[in-house]
């Protein structure tokens, strides 16, 4: 029998971005709320020895310990899912703070287009320029909407940047300017405008410069150190949970964090969640929080998995397409890159930013034709300078060999004479892309883990050669000797390494029987149940999910009051 | 680490770090980790003479000396010697992948390792039962039974050609083995070799920084405001226990 603890005003599942923007926002108004973490604390004090490509990037110290929870993963649902038992594809966030303390800091908003990309793209090219099984769905809410918390989110981490000539209306300009341009960077912009393209400084929560925020909250300057992904920021330069809302959050006094605290189950009587089900992973106690508000703001699988194990919602059935919870689980078509060497030039590709970088988005969203492609969408073009680290960077030109003489020689000349354009291509939704619960394997507690059932499909493999060749010619313009690039997709390899932008599962949109939660991420089928981060995503743009996740997060909190105050469905 | 810090202007050690760039916000140093420095103020490495300490690192902790002398032979071809630098054998790569192997990699302690095993499709992964401490353990001795199938001959004691020839076939998966794979075991092998040449010295390999030198890389740097937006610049490495010293 789990002991049972007072009820508190809310209790909030996972403390990273969501979690911590949800915590500071309702605890600023006074309500009490729990935070439950099934990682550790972090703080800046431990990034001491950060500066270790091998222990952080390559052994994962931040990241969940797969022995005790993992995914399975299929192609498709005429093969056995296995369980992904090394890391590959994507890395999972764990501990105080989430993947918001070892991501990058690139900070995006998606587009007016990406919101509304079902209605646009038929009012634009008609009703078959979508596929029949490409499920992809409008948002419920538009940019402009969304942009007042696309601003709090910014303004709160400081956010770095400059003007993006082809992106939606902004209501004030980045809180600091743009990080510094490398000679790189400079290359890739002079390139780029003699092509008539629109290069842009990346946005970063890397901050340019000391800041300070309106929660009061202070931070230095970014110091370039090459060391973001991956790792986490020994300055508090890089806006992450930890060193931006949670201490807010625990300043009011409301707040409270139990790390190493596991949630198992969301309680539920009627249409009522009264609370959640919790494990003292130190102890193996169970425990039971009861709350008059449930948040739930884990990662994508961890929010559809909690919702599917507690029997909340109606699970997607691939076959119909009716239920919701584990529909339209999309991901990042990443692989669309073109590699320049060049022989007479060095770079200081050392050093870096996480979100050090030009971007442009000429060949993103509907910002070019469509008419004769066989393709929706498309991705910005990135040059990213985010510090290049010996084990992982060993770029050689296609034909030359992968280890022995030629190999050293070949890597060495170019370990500093390299430069990546890549397309970050965005992820249609398709009707048997999905996730739901694995009928054999299980984590350290013996409930089923999450499976995904995921391939490409055309639309990834022609988009992805489109941004491949066009990153090509930018290298070119660029002066690099030789260029390689991508010519095939190939099929979604879960053992390779893409980027952590999984998204969907717990779609919002404006019907109930089409999405899992509305425009406030509020459950349909339980009021006192909001669910929020990108699993809110119907469908995955060309750009990293965070600052969208930021906004969708400031909105919920305002969500979750308005439900504190009058109760029922917000919207 | 006096020594190599010396000539090496570029080079900030934390505490100068601090001193130089005044890294505060409102009159408050501002970071965790320069906060917790501030209140050292002894510098000690000025007046100390470096003693040439014994490695002592340079033991074994899982290999035998048999399938240690493999590994340095085997890695020292995937990142050979020549008028660049060292190889692997004298960066020490073979003690690299000896300590891992002792520790939580060569266990695969953070991994999913929970039967049913099946046998999956490539893009599923690695889906053996085997940890890599067992793969080394079988990948040694198969590439020492295939250099005497092939060679009659200890694979330490062939040519580099000959040397490469068995690598090759087990990159290739051209020898016929039942319990690993034998291309699997190779990328291993490479992998680790890249990873003993290039981590930080604390685990054992990239002797000297010998494997960054190469390649012009400082290793752990406090910052590169300075020279971020200008021309690539050499600078000398520093590794993790530069951070130690103060």
């Amino acid at each position: 029998m789990a002991r049972k603890l007072p009820k508190v005003d809310v209790v909030i599942i996972g403390v990273g971005w969501a979690g911590g923007i949800i915590a500071s926002e309702l605890t600023k108004k006074g309500l009490k709320v729990v935070g439950l973490e099934r990682g550790k604390e972090r703080k800046t004090e431990d990034y001491f020895m950060v500066h270790d490509e091998l222990r952080y990037a390559l052994r994962y110290e931040m990241m969940q310990d797969l022995s005790k929870e993992t995914i399975t993963f299929r192609s498709n649902e005429k093969f056995r899912a296995l369980p992904m038992r090394q890391y590959g594809s994507f890395l999972i966030g764990d501990g105080l703070g989430g993947s918001g303390v070892h991501w990058n800091g690139q900070t995006f908003r998606f587009l007016p287009y990406d919101f509304q990309i079902r209605s646009q793209t038929i009012e634009k090219y008609g009703k078959n320029k979508i596929p029949a099984e490409m499920t992809i769905q409008d948002w419920g809410i538009t940019y402009d909407e969304l942009e007042p918390y696309y601003d709090t989110f910014e303004k709160m981490a400081g956010i770095s940047g400059e003007e993006n000539p082809l992106a939606g209306k902004r209501s004030s300009k980045y809180p600091t300017p743009p990080l510094k341009k490398t000679k790189a960077m400079e290359l890739f912009t002079d390139s780029a405008k003699r092509m008539k393209l629109h290069p842009y400084v990346q946005p970063a929560a890397n901050l340019s410069e000391s800041y300070s925020n309106p929660d009061g909250i202070s931070r230095a300057g970014c110091q370039y150190c090459g060391f973001c992904e991956r790792f986490g920021c020994e300055y508090g330069a890089k806006a992450d949970p930890v060193v931006t809302v949670i201490p807010v959050a625990q300043k009011t006094g409301n707040f409270e964090i139990r790390t190493h605290s596991n949630v198992r189950r969301i309680l539920k009587t009627g249409k009522k969640a009264t609370g959640v089900l919790y494990t003292d992973v130190t102890t193996g106690e169970e425990i039971e929080q009861p709350a008059d508000i449930v948040v739930l703001t884990g990662f994508v699988f961890n929010n559809v998995r909690l919702l599917l194990l507690s029997n909340i919602g109606t699970p997607y059935n691939p076959n119909t397409g009716t239920g919701s919870v584990g529909k339209n689980y999309a991901y990042q078509v990443r692989k669309g890159n073109a590699v320049g060497f060049f022989d007479k030039k060095e770079f200081n590709n050392f050093a870096g930013a996480g979100a050090l970088g030009m971007i442009l988005d000429d060949y993103n969203g509907d910002n070019f034709d469509h008419s004769k492609l066989n393709f929706i969408h498309g991705g910005m073009i990135i040059l990213g300078q985010t510090g290049q680290r010996p084990i992982q960077n060993n770029a050689v030109p296609k034909g030359t060999p992968t280890w022995g003489a030629d190999f050293k020689k070949a890597s060495l000349k170019y370990a500093n004479s390299t430069l990546t354009v890549g397309g970050e291509g965005s992820s249609m939704a398709f009707r048997h892309h999905f996730l739901d619960l694995d009928p054999t394997y299980k984590d350290a507690y013996g409930d089923p883990l999450i499976r995904i059932t995921f391939d490409f499909e055309d639309q990834d493999r022609e988009m992805s050669k489109y941004l491949a060749s066009k990153c090509a010619d930018i290298l070119k313009e660029m002066g690099a000797d030789h260029v390689d690039y991508m010519q095939d997709l190939g099929p979604y390899d879960v053992s390779t390494y893409q980027s952590t932008h999984n998204t969907g599962g717990v779609i919002m949109g404006s019907d109930p029987s089409t999405s899992a939660v509305n425009s406030y991420l509020q459950m349909w089928d339980v009021d006192n149940l909001f669910v929020v981060g990108a699993s809110a995503f119907p469908q995955n743009a060309g750009y990293n999910p965070t600052g969208t996740v930021g906004a969708l997060s400031y909105r919920a909190a305002e969500g979750i009051l308005k439900y504190h105050d009058k109760g029922g469905q917000v919207v | 680490m006096a020594e190599e810090n010396k000539g090496n202007p570029e080079s900030l050690s934390r505490r100068k770090f601090i001193r130089n760039t005044g890294f505060t916000v409102g009159g408050l140093a501002v970071g965790g980790v320069l906060g917790s420095l501030l209140p050292r103020t002894r510098e000690k490495d000025k007046n100390e003479t470096p003693v040439k300490a014994e490695n002592f690192n340079q033991a074994l902790m899982y290999f035998t000396p048999e399938q240690f002398r493999i590994t340095e032979a085997a890695t020292e071809r995937i990142f050979p010697k020549d008028e660049l630098g060292p190889g692997a054998k004298a960066v020490g790569v073979a003690f690299y992948i000896d300590h891992q192997l002792a520790g939580d990699w060569g266990f695969n302690a953070r991994e999913y390792m929970q039967a049913p095993f099946f046998k999956g499709e490539k893009v599923q992964g690695y889906q053996g039962r085997l940890k890599r401490r067992d793969i080394f353990d079988i990948g040694l001795r198969e590439i020492q039974n295939h250099s005497m199938a092939v060679y009659k001959k200890d694979f330490t004691k062939l040519t580099d050609e000959e040397q490469d020839a068995i690598l090759k076939d087990f990159e290739g998966d051209k020898v016929n083995l039942t319990t690993i794979s034998p291309s699997g075991f190779f990328q291993m092998l490479r992998s680790a070799t890249l990873e003993g040449t290039y981590s930080d010295p604390l685990y054992g390999g990239n002797k000297n920084m010998d494997g960054w030198k190469m390649r012009k890389y400082p290793g752990s740097q406090m910052a590169y405001t300075d020279i971020i937006d200008k021309d690539f610049k050499k600078i000398n490495p520093q590794s993790l226990k530069s951070h130690m010293n103060h």
